[in-house]
């Protein structure tokens, strides 16, 4: 009778064993559905009752147009069933992702260089929008401050120290400017930001073009660094009188004090949407590769940039489908369009020019699939 | 019921066929297998951070690199040292300690004799754990809101953000691990061997000068350890609150980096000679902490014998 009882227990095991099993072969296949959904989902779908084909495009890189492109990616879908999924992972990320071949497109805040362009196959640079790099500025007892492009470079090189310093209040003659030393705030991370910002001050001051240059991160010598464009916002705006500078879509966002800048035709003009587009107005070269930091424009916020998709000329790399090309084509299309250029400023950044769009829409033509052209 | 039991004996039978291995035997297996996993998963990280960190080594070699203090990275002049960097996260976890000392030590002994099982006692030992599960992005966000408008206020910097900042919310960070495991050290101290003490006429601060502290010195000293180790990785705080500056800190007053917040700073647009740099930095850091816990160990093993 004991022996039975053992028995009972071990068929019940067994068949439980068994019922488990059962369950993981079900989860198994409910596993591999899912998964072979998924991978689907990767590339395009012929829906054969609508005769659409609808595409997913992946893309990766900037941070600075990320909230742009969520707007622009999410329209985007509505108008066309073309999902596009954006990794902000930072402008060099995004480039090693083009490079490995593993994205449609890469977003960069740089255009790449001749040595870079070198090393890759041929690639296309589509312009999607402006935006700036603006002080904050942390100064309890003054409204606004006018700075110009030397004085800035000076004070975050350390060679101005003091806010009443004489080249400050040369400036800003009418306003009281505090005894108080000034807390310059910089990128602790790399960042396109950065190499906005100090590729405007190696054009203006030739001591900050030979010690610091332009780079996507810079020795600055004084003041503390934050990371993101969150950090150095929270910091200055948690420190009197600290400078810092910061992408012009999170300063407007968040309504920050900013400094009015001199541009190299001696107005003071403020960041907004309109004197950052303006400062793309004039000859630039047709690859749009070019930076207009200091433009000559009139009425130009001097600390402008533009941001990019880059794509391959050559769209049949890897496994992708003519399909998936015409996407890629028709997403930077979209990007040029009216309706997207207009609704730019909705999330703080400034329309292209026309004359830039139609620049622009010149490079596109240059996209091939197997060398003939998909415009 | 004759009928059934048979069936349920064949099945049985049939299930021992398929298990070839004995039970004993498969759960062996099985413990190996895990107990392998770690090990493994250790050593394939060291020999990953090596291969990644070669070409910073080749290019600076070992020494350079170690005590050169400059990080700068203009193009064509791409110079990396990680100096600065080692002396931030060594300033910054020492000065944390010598806060944390006082502070963990006397918790200990509140909560671990002199109030050990009353009320009071195990309210504060449970507030003093419950600091060491609040994430560290809430000791970040209360360091960068509270504490640093006082340092600026104190007229200590400029801009509130600094090695001592950094230190004071470190020390905060790391009482419980030193607190809560001292304390139970010193619970741990025989009774007779404090009863003899007492019988001999000995105060209380006796008994604890020369019986308690003796006793659970090694204890302690490894709560210590735990805590040095906790506060030499700390990533999300300290970058919040030192100031990311890459030169060497003049004192403690001034900016700094650690190993930890250079690499969680600049890893993201770094390739090349740069991220094998910061590759190097997280096997210094990594061999910096191996070496601190190797320490410990030793010190402990001799104070047992």
């Amino acid at each position: 009778m004991k022996n039975n009882h053992t028995n009972y227990w071990l068929v019940n095991s067994y068949t439980s064993n068994k019922n488990d099993s059962n369950m993981m072969k079900h989860l198994k296949m409910k596993l591999s559905v899912v998964a072979v959904s998924a991978v689907m989902a990767m590339g395009c779908n012929n829906n054969q009752n609508t005769a659409n084909v609808s595409c997913s495009l992946s893309g990766a890189g900037a941070t600075f147009p990320e909230p742009f492109y969520s707007m622009a990616f999410d329209n985007y879908a509505h108008k066309s069933g073309n999902t596009v999924n954006y990794g902000g992972i930072g402008s060099g990320g995004g480039v090693r992702n083009l490079k490995d071949e593993i994205v449609d497109f890469a977003g960069s805040d740089a255009y790449l260089s001749d040595e870079e362009m070198a090393e890759m196959e041929p690639v296309v640079h589509v312009p999607t929008c402006m935006g700036a790099v603006v002080l904050g500025i942390n100064l309890p007892e003054v409204e606004t401050v006018r700075l110009s492009g030397e004085v800035v470079a000076d004070i975050f090189a350390g060679n101005i120290k003091q806010w009443n310093d004489v080249r400050i209040c040369a400036l800003n003659p009418l306003a009281k400017l505090p005894n108080k030393a000034i807390v310059p705030v910089f990128r602790s991370d790399g960042s396109g930001t950065t190499f906005v910002f100090t590729h405007y001050l190696s054009q203006v001051s030739e001591s900050w073009s030979s010690t610091y240059g332009a780079a996507k991160s810079v020795d600055f010598p004084v003041g503390q660094a934050a990371k993101g464009n969150p950090g150095v916002a929270s910091v200055v705006s948690q420190t009197p009188y600290s400078i810092g500078y910061i992408g012009s879509e999170y300063a407007f966002a968040q309504q920050l004090p900013m400094a009015v800048m001199q541009n190299s035709n001696g107005e003071f003009v403020s960041p907004t949407v309109e004197s950052i587009s303006a400062a793309a107005k004039g000859d630039l070269p047709s690859d749009t590769r070019t930076m207009v930091t200091n433009s000559d424009a009139k009425g130009a916020y001097p600390i402008s940039c533009f941001t990019w998709l880059i794509v391959y000329q050559e769209q049949h790399y890897g496994d992708r489908t003519i399909d998936q090309a015409r996407a890629t084509v028709d997403l930077l299309k979209y990007m040029l369009s009216d309706a997207n250029q207009q609704s730019a400023h909705l999330v703080g950044y400034a329309p292209l020019p026309k004359s830039m769009v139609k620049t622009s829409l010149e490079s596109i033509k240059k996209i091939t699939y197997d060398g003939v052209g998909i415009f | 019921m004759n009928t059934l039991n048979s069936y349920r004996l064949r099945l049985s039978e049939k299930m021992s066929d398929l298990t070839i291995l004995s039970p004993d035997t498969r759960f062996k297996g099985l413990l190996w297998a895990a107990a392998l996993v770690v090990p493994l998963i250790c050593v394939a990280m060291l020999l990953s951070l090596i291969s990644d960190s070669a070409l910073a080594f080749d290019e600076f070699g070992f020494f350079r690199f170690v005590f050169s203090s400059q990080w700068s990275y203009s193009q064509g002049n791409e110079n990396y040292g990680a100096l600065p960097f080692i002396m931030g996260t060594l300033e910054s976890t020492f000065l944390a300690l010598a806060f944390c000392i006082p502070f963990s030590l006397t918790v200990a002994l509140f909560v671990g004799e002199y109030y050990s099982g009353r009320k009071i006692a195990t309210l504060f030992g449970t507030i003093t754990d419950l600091l060491a599960g609040i994430p560290s992005i809430i000791y970040g966000l209360w360091g960068f809101y509270v504490l640093r408008p006082i340092v600026v206020a104190l007229g200590l910097s400029d801009q509130g953000s600094c090695i001592l900042t950094a230190s004071l919310v470190l020390a905060v960070m790391i009482v419980p691990y030193a607190a809560s495991l001292s304390a139970e050290f010193i619970k741990m101290v025989p009774a007779e061997l404090k009863e003899a003490a007492y019988a001999m006429g000995a105060t209380r601060a006796e008994v604890m000068r020369t019986v308690v502290f003796p006793a659970a010195g090694s204890g302690i000293f490894s709560a210590f350890i735990l805590a040095i180790g906790r506060a030499l990785g700390e990533t999300m705080t300290v970058t919040m609150l030192i100031g990311n500056t890459n030169q060497l800190p003049t004192s403690l007053f001034s900016t700094g980096n650690t190993m930890a917040s250079i690499i969680a700073n600049q890893f993201g647009e770094a390739d090349g000679l740069k991220l094998s740099s910061l590759f190097a930095i997280a096997l210094i850091l990594f061999a910096i902490k191996a070496l601190i816990n190797l320490i410990g160990k030793i010190l402990i093993h001799r104070a047992q014998r």
